[in-house]
């Protein structure tokens, strides 16, 4: 009962067309052009010039803010992912029961993750940690009587951005709900039996039989952290200020290639996010198996 | 056991001696969870609440939901927009933007997910290898390069470098209906083609119908991110009648010396009303999605 293969092949490819199209078209084109413009100085407007590994050299030799740019976006991943996922987890566990509310309270934590990208949500963010801002009134009715400027330290301004991804952790939360619904409760009963405590149950049960899905979620949302522009770019204005605290890498290559019209640079930039990228996801998967748990498939 | 519980005598007394412990216990779960719940809300319902305030008490009464007095103006106000356009202009190209890519998205979408799920070709396992690479790709790689080629064939400032890449498929739409296409018995594609139908009225007949809620799934996540997306305006679009919402909203904020902050609340409550709207009707397909596939 097989299809003729070589109408197959002819088919196949008619189907899949669209993709190879914009396959060639928007992503491997243009990436063996970003390659070329790395090694080059260009400004749009004049023919690039050669320069060989110049990029490279004043990105980790000469340009402080690339520095900076680096520390502040690899505070905001390896805080902000493990901390969002942790959240998740927690509150999927609370969630984890019988009851006709439950339906609700999911709505109600996940709805920050649904709006949470927008612009919209990023200028409410800015506003609720300004200076006259909700929190801080509210911290001065709490009896803390010095207001803080969110926005005029470093770091304090990095943390609200931390916060707002933090804030988002919806999305995760439904995965690891779907997750704990698929461990039989045979597990726990048994645990129960042999006078596991609930830390025990979590730790020697629930973590481990999760721990793929939480391998895939924290695979996927480093990645998309690297990439994080919106909330920086409407909370500093496009600045990624105060004292470059809240220059994200995308900010600065943004920057770089819009701002200063320093293509080849921002290009370079490109490749090394690329490389981060790369590394980072390559560092996930060898550890895998050591924290990874995969149950063997029989039956 | 089952006979022994459901007697008379052994329910009631078991109801006597858990009911109190027990029911507090729940008050407590649903006092704490509820209350987080809320909590986390706070800053949506701030926001809400604040675009009903007179601008100058935004920040003075910041602490307090109630807004004294109550106004609709701040509405009125921002819907006349900002920089000589309607806010109503914004919101078109919003929706022209989202339509479109939409559009071309999940129907490029669902024919490749066909092609990559039910033909065998030479080279398709490759073909999937790179569809599952460009996923993870950072949009930083390509942007630069493809910026240069818009600017070259004179797309800049408009919204053809916005709408015409989704038509050559997503990879995350791509994924999530080829999982939902192998879900469907190859049986069907078989009695379809004895009845003589070929590849292409097989898709349109048997899977196409099959795969909607896949489909609606994409449609969904589609346009939460096209409508939220900024950094592709900002780069392509540079007259503000061209302006889509994100990129209106960023133009109220750089304007924020005037402090105008009641007209720039409300158009961002306004901006929020379809998306909260969509999550609200749609929400089965949102949540399917992200359970199944990691969809954000």
């Amino acid at each position: 009962m097989k299809l003729r293969p070589a109408g197959d092949n002819l088919a196949g490819y008619a189907f899949i067309s669209p993709f190879i199209i914009g396959f060639l078209a928007f992503t491997i084109i243009p990436m063996i052009a970003s390659l070329y413009l790395s090694f080059t100085s260009y400004d749009l407007f004049t023919t690039p010039q050669w320069i060989g590994l110049g990029n490279y050299i004043e990105m980790f030799t000469g340009d402080e803010k690339y520095w900076t740019t680096i520390k502040v976006t690899f505070t905001y991943v390896l805080a902000g992912v493990p901390l969002r996922l942790a959240f998740a987890l927690l509150v999927a566990m609370l969630l984890n029961r019988a009851s006709r509310m439950v339906g609700i309270y999911r709505t109600m934590f996940y709805l920050p993750s649904i709006i949470g990208g927008s612009v919209a949500v990023a200028i409410m963010w800015r506003n609720i940690f300004g200076n006259e801002g909700t929190i801080n009134q509210l911290l001065f009715f709490m009896g803390i009587d010095k207001q803080i400027f969110w926005y005029q330290d470093p770091t304090s301004a990095l943390w609200t951005l931390i916060l707002l991804s933090v804030w988002q952790f919806g999305s995760s939360m439904l995965i690891f709900l779907a997750g704990l619904k698929n461990i039989s409760p045979e597990y726990y009963e048994a645990a129960s039996v042999d006078g596991a405590n609930p830390f025990q149950k979590f730790f020697k049960i629930t973590l481990p039989l999760l721990s793929p899905i939480i391998f895939f979620n924290m695979v996927m949302q480093t990645i998309s952290a690297f990439m994080t522009f919106t909330p920086a770019y409407i909370i500093s204005k496009g600045e990624g200020g105060p004292l470059d605290g809240t220059l994200l890498y995308s900010l600065y290559l943004f920057q770089k290639a819009f701002n200063f019209f320093q293509m080849g640079y921002a290009s370079a930039m490109a490749w090394v996010m690329l490389l981060i990228v790369g590394l980072l996801t390559l560092i996930l998967f060898k550890t895998s198996k050591y924290w990874v748990h995969y149950e063997s498939k029989e039956g | 056991m089952k006979a022994i519980q459901e007697s008379p005598q052994a329910e009631p007394r078991q109801l006597h001696m858990n009911k109190p412990k027990f029911k507090w216990k729940k008050w407590m779960y649903h006092l704490v969870t509820g209350l987080f719940a809320l909590l986390m809300l706070y800053p949506i319902i701030w926001l809400l609440m604040s675009s009903f305030k007179e601008s100058s008490e935004v920040f003075v009464t910041a602490h307090s939901l109630i807004p004294d007095p109550f106004i609709w103006s701040n509405y009125a106000q921002g819907w006349e927009g900002i920089a000589g356009q309607s806010f109503g202009t914004f919101i078109k190209n919003s929706l022209i933007i989202v339509g479109f890519s939409t559009i071309g998205a999940v129907i490029s979408s669902a024919l490749i997910a066909y092609g990559f799920a039910r033909i065998s070709f030479k080279g398709k396992a490759f073909w999937f290898g790179c569809m599952m690479v460009s996923m993870m790709l950072p949009h930083e790689v390509v942007m630069i390069p493809q910026y240069i080629i818009f600017a070259k064939i004179g797309w800049l400032n408009s919204f053809l470098p916005i709408i015409v890449p989704q038509f050559f498929g997503h990879a995350f739409f791509i994924f999530l209906m080829v999982q939902f296409i192998r879900n469907i018995p190859i049986e069907l594609d078989e009695a379809a083609r004895i009845d003589g139908c070929g590849r292409f009225s097989i898709f349109y007949r048997v899977i196409l119908p099959l795969i909607v809620p896949a489909m609606a799934t994409a449609a969904i996540f589609s346009f939460y991110w096209k409508w939220e997306d900024l950094i592709n305006p900002v780069l392509y679009l540079n007259s503000p009648d061209k302006y889509p919402v994100s990129l209106a909203l960023k133009l109220f904020l750089d304007s924020e010396t005037a402090s105008n902050w009641g007209a720039m609340f409300a158009m961002s409550v306004v901006s929020l009303l379809p998306v909260i709207l969509i999550f609200f009707l749609f929400q089965k397909y949102i949540v399917e999605g992200i359970s199944t596939s990691g969809l954000k």
